[in-house]
């Protein structure tokens, strides 16, 4: 296995992703705009403790910003004809995912920073100090695994991205009501939180419930492995997935 | 050392068998032709040689490396420019090239000046900062052969690299591989446009249905075939074809422009049929000429035969 072409491929596909598709409408449609009308459709005008909710919904926007760029990568390539080329450059199917996966979690990473800085700033957080050092683990991981889904949920596509666009929004926006967002997972009763069990999303929001000092079920070491299982999962699959499918569309 | 080396390789789509065990080599500093009708299986072998397909069985071999166990070192040795391979619209033609250059691991300062070097030599240096999406085709297609030829790679692969384009945009990438052939590079060429083939090509593999029907310099494919020769003549007012078409020593007889070309096994009969015909018709010959077989002639006959 050679490291160097492996390494190099990861890093200039992730760089060509940013400097080509983070400035596309769909990543902030669906990325930004789209969270943020969540996140007024449920906060405003409702007496709610928004500190004890914070939790959930910076989850939600990392698990939205992170997913927004993978779904698109894919079919626009094969759209606009590029992805062949990429085909015969010194790169192979999960150097490809590998970088678009590490560029979606880039856009992840600073859209949620600023997030979280700015709840850090006006909210009334607390930040336990035994539990603060996961937060950039949790932050990461997230991040990864959301950008790794997004990926995934491209891989069988052909060259229209509106196709995966929508299938990509019908299965982000069930993950997000079983993941303890709207509910506090220590508030579903035992019946109802096994589903959530299924959604990676309900890991990080616990995780973040615990670094936030809020009501958290796991332990946060048990957040980050299982969000790992599933980032995992969700590389290995995307990138089955994509090596059956590269030529759908060509 | 052969520059590649394909074996018994087959590639099924569904039911569809699309290459069926197909062997050839390439020696280094080659430029080969891969010539077939459309359909014939000739993308689909230049997708498995180059990386882009695993074949279902056979292997490949490029540079005296297996494709199956170390693709991604010979993809670094190779530039292609497959059939669908367009180049970025969003970034600047400098950009899609500095963009390639990094992946085939170019440090920056050789990236920067490879690319300078790149715009001049295809004719872009103005436009080298325009998003390519402002480009026209000719000007896209020069900046996805440069693309291909940013790292100076051993060996080059051409899908159909002319396709649709205009005359200037066709001649300048024509040298340019040319130029490349000259400096060392194997250059492997598919292509329809047999003219081309037959103009660039040391060696040709002619296939049909997935199979090789021949492999040969296209000189000696026009010998092997120098039965298949013509007679063309124009007179100087219209004639119709027909009129040779009951000759016994006329194999087929068909209008080329304001000519008529008509190939036998036999010139010599056909020019004595000719100048009875003048005589009979009281017409004037404007210009004859007796024609070898065309490696087109050569093409037909074989994709005719096997079929």
């Amino acid at each position: 296995m050679n490291y160097r072409i492996i390494t190099k491929g990861v890093l200039v596909t992730a760089r060509k992703d940013v400097r080509i598709y983070y400035r596309k409408a769909p990543v902030f449609i669906f990325g930004l705009i789209l969270p943020t009308f969540l996140f007024f459709a449920f906060f405003v005008g409702r007496d709610l403790d928004v500190a004890k909710y914070f939790p959930g919904f910076l989850a939600m926007s990392l698990f939205f910003t992170a997913s927004s760029v993978g779904p698109l990568i894919i079919p626009w390539e094969k759209q606009q004809g590029t992805f062949e080329r990429l085909l015969t450059l010194p790169v192979n199917i999960p150097i490809l995912v590998t970088g678009d996966t590490l560029a979606g979690a880039g856009f992840g990473l600073i859209i949620s920073t600023i997030v979280l800085l700015f709840g850090a700033a006006f909210l009334p957080l607390t930040f336990p100090l035994a539990t603060i050092l996961a937060l950039p683990v949790l932050f990461i991981l997230g991040n990864i695994c959301f950008a790794a889904l997004g990926v995934l949920l491209s891989s069988p596509a052909g060259r229209v991205p509106a196709n995966i666009m929508m299938l990509a929004a019908l299965v982000r926006f069930p993950l997000i009501f079983i993941s303890g967002i709207f509910i506090p997972l220590s508030e579903l009763p035992p019946e109802a939180r096994w589903i959530t069990y299924f959604s990676p999303l309900t890991y990080l929001v616990d995780g973040l419930n615990a670094v936030m000092g809020q009501v958290n079920v796991f332990p946060i070491a048990l957040d980050a492995l299982v969000l790992s299982a599933f980032t995992a999962g969700f590389l290995v699959l995307a990138s089955w997935t994509l090596q059956r499918k590269a030529l759908k569309g060509l | 050392m052969a520059a590649i080396e394909v074996r018994d390789l087959v590639k099924t789509f569904g039911e569809t068998k699309a290459v069926r065990g197909i062997s050839f080599s390439v020696e280094e500093g080659e430029f080969f032709g891969l010539l077939g009708p459309n359909g014939a299986g000739k993308t689909t072998t230049i997708r498995m040689m180059t990386g882009v397909l695993r074949p279902d069985s056979g292997s490949v071999s490029v540079l005296g490396m297996d494709m199956r166990k170390r693709s991604l070192e010979a993809k670094e040795k190779m530039g292609v420019i497959p059939e669908v391979g367009n180049v970025y619209p969003d970034l600047s033609g400098r950009e899609n090239l500095e963009l390639m250059a990094r992946y085939y691991g170019l440090p920056r300062k050789l990236r920067e000046d490879r690319a300078e070097r790149t715009l001049k030599e295809l004719g872009l240096a103005e436009r080298g900062d325009d998003p390519v999406k402002k480009y026209s085709k000719g000007m896209r297609q020069r900046i996805s052969i440069g693309c291909a030829m940013i790292h100076e790679p051993p060996l080059l692969f051409l899908d159909e690299p002319t396709e649709g384009l205009d005359v200037q945009s066709r001649r300048m990438i024509l040298e340019k591989v040319k130029q490349l052939n000259k400096n060392g590079s194997t250059v492997v060429l598919t292509t329809h446009n047999i003219e081309e083939a037959s103009r660039l090509c040391q060696r040709v593999c002619i296939i049909n249905k997935g199979q090789v029907l021949v492999i040969d310099s296209p000189e000696r494919l026009r010998a092997t075939f120098e039965k298949v020769q013509s007679v063309e003549v124009s007179f100087d007012r219209k004639v119709d074809c027909s009129i040779f078409s009951s000759e016994s020593c006329v194999a087929k007889a068909e209008e080329a422009g304001d000519k008529l070309r008509i190939y036998t096994s036999d010139p010599d009969l056909v020019i004595e049929r000719i100048m009875a015909i003048k005589e009979e018709k009281g017409l004037r010959i404007i210009s004859m000429a007796t024609l070898g077989p065309t490696l087109e002639d050569v093409f037909v006959k074989l994709t005719e035969e096997k079929t």
